[in-house]
This record gives C-alpha cells, sequence and structure tokens, in this order.
C-alpha cells in the first residue's frame, strides 16, 4: 500500500466535509460534514504514523476523536437551543444580526 | 526515563483547576440567592493562581517538561499573568450582569475559569497536541457562554455562528497540522523547527503550515476570515464579548507566535505573505467598515478586527532586516496585546456601564451623557481616545512598537505596510473620535437620569484606567515585561 493512497481518500472526505458545510443549510448535517473533516485529520494522522514510525500521531488522533466527541456534544446542544427557539434546524432563519 | 514532575511550574494551572472543581460543586450546595457566592470564589482562585505566577518570575529558571511539550519560561509567564488579570477583570465586569440576570452563576463563573484555563496552557505549549487541546478548552466554554441568553434567539444566533465557525477553523488547522507533523515525524515545535528550516521541504508541507495558520486567523478574526466576529459581539452577551475580544483572541495570538517563532520561523515564504495580506486586509476593512456602524458593540466589533491587523503587522515583517525586526517584532506583539487588553476590558465595561440605563448599545442613546455621567462619558472617551492611538494614552504605545518593528524590518513590503497602518491610524480616529463628539456636543434625546455604576463595574473601569493612562505616560513599565518576554524556546 502507497501512503499517497491514504492521502487521497482524507483529501475526498475533508472537501466533502467542506462542501458539506458550506452547501448544507441543516445544523445537524452541518455538524455531520465537520465530523467528515476530522475523520480525514484522523486517516492522515495514522497514515503518517503507520508509514514513518512516529507514535505521536496515533496519540493526537485520539485527542483530535476526544475533543470532537465534545464539540458534538455541545453543538447538538445549540442546535436544540435554536431548534426550540425558532422551531427549525435551518440555519437560513439564523438572520437576526446584520450590518 | 521517568518523567519529573514539576508543581511548582504547573502550580498555576493546578491551582485554578481545583478552583474550577470547588466551583463547580459548591454552586451545587448553595440556595439560589446565595448563588453570587461563586463569583467570589472564582475571583479568589484567579488572584491566587497568579502568586505562582509571581513567584516563578522571581525564580527564573527555564522550566521544561514533558520532553519539551511543556515549557514555562519568562513569554509563558507574562502571557499567564496577563491571561489571569484579563479574566479577573472580566469577572468584574459580568458580576452585576449576570447576577441581575437571573441567568445560572455558578455555570457561568465555571466556563468562564475553564477557558481561562486553556489560556494558561496555550502560553506553555511548545508542541501541536498539547497547543490543539489548550485552544479547545479555550474555545468549547465560549461557545456555551455567547449563547447563554438561553430565551433570546439573537444570543442562540450568535453561539451557533461561533461555534459551527470555530470547528470549522479546527478541523482546517488540524488537517493542516497533520501535514506538518506527517512531513516531520513530530508534534514537537523544535523538531517541527528543523525539518521546516532544512532545504527542499514538501510543497504539502508549505501547505500544512498555511492551513495551520488559516486556522489561528479565525480565531483571531482576521480578515478574510472575520465575519463571524461582529455578528457573535453583538448577540453574546456583553461581558462574554469582552471576554472573547480580549482574551479570547489573545489566546489565538499567543498560539500563533508560539508557531510562527518555535516552529515555522525558518521558512518565511510560507508564512510572510499570508501574514502581510492578513494584516492589511484586517486594518483596512475592519477601519472602513466600523466607520459605517450605528452600535457601540458593532463598532467595538469592527474596531477589534482592525486591532487584530494592527497586531499582526509585526509578524508580516518579523524575518526581515538581519534579525533585529525578529525580536523587536515578538516584543510589539506582546506589549500591543498587554496594552489593547487594557484599553478594550475598560472601553467594553463602560458600554455595559452606559446600557445599564439605556439598555440599548445604540449609538443614538450615547447623545449627551456627558450632561448626565461626566465621569463615566470622560473614562470612556478616554479609553476610546487610547484605542485610537492618541498620546499621553497607552494605545500610543502599543502604535510606536509596531512602527518600530516595521522600521527595523526595513523592507520595501515593510514600508508599505507601515504606510497601510498609518493611514488606518487616521481613518480609526474618525469613528472613535465620532463617538465620544456625540457623547460631549449633541444633546440628550430627553432629559436623562445619572448612570448608576455598581462597585465591582467601577472598580473594573478604574483599573483598566489607571493602566490606560500609567503606561501611556510611562511606557517602559510595559516595554520592560516586553523585553522580559522575548523571544520563545
Amino acid at each position: 500500500m502507497e501512503l499517497n493512497l491514504f492521502l487521497m481518500l482524507a483529501a475526498f472526505l475533508f472537501c466533502t466535509g467542506i462542501y458539506g458545510v458550506l452547501a448544507r443549510r441543516n445544523g445537524v448535517l452541518v455538524l455531520m460534514s465537520v465530523e467528515l473533516m476530522l475523520v480525514a485529520v484522523n486517516i492522515n494522522l495514522v497514515a503518517f504514523a503507520a508509514f514513518t514510525g512516529a507514535i505521536a500521531g496515533q496519540v493526537f488522533a485520539l485527542f483530535v476523536i476526544t475533543i470532537a466527541a465534545a464539540e458534538v456534544g455541545v453543538g447538538l446542544a445549540l442546535v436544540l437551543l435554536v431548534y426550540r427557539n425558532l422551531r427549525s434546524p435551518d440555519l437560513d432563519n439564523l438572520d437576526s444580526l446584520k450590518g | 526515563m521517568n518523567p519529573r514532575f514539576d508543581f511548582h511550574a504547573l502550580a498555576p494551572e493546578l491551582i485554578l483547576t481545583g478552583v474550577i472543581l470547588v466551583v463547580l460543586v459548591v454552586d451545587l450546595f448553595l440556595d439560589e440567592e446565595e448563588r453570587w457566592r461563586t463569583s467570589r470564589l472564582a475571583s479568589i482562585g484567579l488572584l491566587a493562581a497568579l502568586i505562582p505566577v509571581i513567584t516563578l518570575a522571581v525564580d527564573g529558571n527555564d522550566r521544561v517538561m514533558f520532553g519539551g511539550a511543556y515549557v514555562v519560561d519568562d513569554y509563558a509567564l507574562v502571557m499567564k499573568g496577563f491571561f489571569l488579570v484579563a479574566a479577573w477583570v472580566t469577572l468584574l465586569i459580568s458580576f452585576d450582569y449576570i447576577g441581575e440576570g437571573d441567568y445560572y452563576q455558578g455555570e457561568f463563573y465555571f466556563l468562564l475559569l475553564t477557558s481561562t484555563l486553556g489560556m494558561l496552557v496555550i502560553a506553555s505549549a511548545r508542541d501541536l497536541i498539547t497547543l490543539f487541546v489548550a485552544l479547545e478548552t479555550i474555545s468549547l466554554p465560549t461557545f456555551v457562554l455567547a449563547a447563554w441568553r438561553k430565551h433570546d434567539p439573537e444570543s442562540n444566533e450568535a453561539g451557533l455562528k461561533y461555534f459551527l465557525i470555530g470547528v470549522l477553523s479546527s478541523a482546517v488547522m488540524l488537517y493542516g497540522m497533520s501535514f506538518v507533523f506527517g512531513f516531520s515525524g513530530s508534534t514537537l515545535l523544535s523538531d517541527i523547527s528543523t525539518t521546516v528550516s532544512a532545504d527542499g521541504v514538501a510543497p504539502l508541507l508549505l501547505v500544512g503550515i498555511f492551513m495551520t495558520l488559516v486556522g489561528f486567523a479565525f480565531k483571531v478574526s482576521a480578515v478574510p476570515f472575520h465575519f463571524w466576529a461582529p455578528d457573535t459581539y453583538e448577540g453574546a452577551p456583553t461581558p462574554v464579548t469582552a471576554f472573547l475580544s480580549v482574551a479570547s483572541k489573545a489566546g489565538g495570538l499567543v498560539a500563533m507566535l508560539t508557531l510562527v517563532y518555535a516552529g515555522f520561523f525558518g521558512r518565511p515564504e510560507a508564512w510572510q505573505p499570508v501574514l502581510w495580506v492578513m494584516a492589511a486586509a484586517s486594518m483596512t476593512l475592519g477601519n472602513l467598515v466600523a466607520l459605517r456602524q450605528t452600535n457601540m458593540v458593532r463598532l467595538l466589533a469592527y474596531s477589534s478586527i482592525a486591532q487584530g491587523g494592527f497586531m499582526l503587522v509585526p509578524f508580516a515583517v518579523a524575518p526581515d532586516g538581519s534579525g533585529t525586526a525578529a525580536t523587536s517584532s515578538f516584543e510589539a506583539v506582546v506589549i500591543y496585546m498587554l496594552i489593547y487588553g487594557a484599553m478594550n476590558l475598560g472601553a467594553f465595561a463602560c458600554v455595559i456601564a452606559i446600557a445599564r440605563r439605556t439598555g440599548s448599545a445604540e449609538l443614538s442613546s450615547y447623545n449627551g451623557l456627558i450632561k448626565s455621567s461626566p465621569a463615566l462619558a470622560v473614562t470612556f472617551s478616554l479609553f476610546l481616545f487610547s484605542l485610537a492611538g492618541i498620546p499621553p494614552l497607552a494605545g500610543w504605545f502599543a502604535k510606536f512598537v509596531m512602527f518600530r518593528s516595521v522600521l527595523d524590518a526595513g523592507t520595501t513590503a515593510a514600508v508599505v505596510l507601515g504606510v497601510i497602518a498609518a493611514i488606518n491610524s487616521v481613518v480609526a480616529f474618525f469613528y472613535y473620535a465620532g463617538v465620544s463628539r456625540r457623547m460631549i456636543l449633541e444633546d440628550p434625546a430627553e432629559e436623562q437620569e445619572p448612570v448608576l455604576v455598581p462597585p465591582a463595574l467601577n472598580a473594573a473601569i478604574a483599573l483598566t484606567a489607571l493602566t490606560t493612562l500609567v503606561v501611556g505616560v510611562y511606557p517602559q513599565l510595559f516595554a520592560k515585561l516586553g523585553e522580559f518576554a522575548a523571544g520563545v524556546g
């Protein structure tokens, strides 16, 4: 197996994630797109760690997974809060602040 | 190898962690009307954490821990002291706002302290993993704080926007870090520095450096990654906005300082042009848009974007001038950050005080403030003129050290950036002075009661005003701190 294959998979996932963040209007789907980007990061880190033998990459990936879980926890709470007040998870409704 | 555990070096973080847990637990056992006591605990905790920072500074030895991933040197100590004092002033500002708003007081202080803990860690972090974890410790509590007014859709919007931009920027930053790690085979900045400085680096490594810095550019709200800042600043509770615009921004800048100076310094072509463009764009756009704001908080939001641009100027000229600019630009960023912290916290404290009477931050509500509350109007003008950089207020010294680093660099690009900064200082003067003119020369719409300022808020305003005045008249005070902090290991 080549390192490049892993990097390309990660790049593809990362781009899919960015597209999702920019194109999706539903708060939950945007959150899931961000998760895709973080998965791409993990693939990168673990692939580099496996090919160079530097164990720090795997440790880094573990930290990323843990903190991503915390981020989603906070994020879902915020989406839920907006849903309670506006009765919709649609991010287009968030337009009261402008100028 | 058995890692030596240096309790003295970690004492600020350990004390703060202890206080955070105590605040969280004590809050459970207090009645609703006794909840304000948690703020006293939090404030004592912050001051207690300041004691080991001072003893460590007196001791003066650099302490390196965890294989070089965590370093307590003079630079880290100066920044830790700054973060603790800034958090303490934020606590003073928020005390009455949170107490009267019938919000969840214990949790508020818990989250504020947790974010401060992340800042203490980020000042010492010399490793990608530590930097990332510290940055998330700063950010995650602030997402919740921004959405603090649960039933107010504007506050919800502020929190969610801040959150989405925050996680997006973290993901971009991490993707960049994964390449930086991949090509250097280590997460330690000292190892990364060796790889980056070597000849013939992979193009992907340069992309990695670029994306890492873009992630941090979001945090310091540099143009073109600034669009979340005005909305979040306006919708969030104003004390939280003060915290975001000073402490959280400084956290991002400290991380950038560490990364650029300790990690990427040997390859300026990967970051110097980017930071040059971001500095110029932040100053220009921030100031021009601030000119046509009608809401004070939005005006301060754009002003803080512009001030962030001024703070990026020294970065953009750092590698030039055969080494002299490296030291003076490092000092310039540190000194600018300290002074900006004092004057911006003071300005927000005044906005909060004035909003207590009017309940709004619209500029029209500032008309003729001097008739009803002369002291407040004069103090607020003092902060605004300091932000504009008028001597003898502290802001001029911040601008002075920034221009000094530009002159030390001396290249054409540096001088052009210096000229852009100079033009922007003049533009900025118009909107800062405009607010002052409203307060002093315009007539109020109706007869107004004097603004009643509670003691805690008064103390915060007095402290920041005193700092702004004293440092402006006697700048050696902060210049010494800057020299003390210069250099990152």
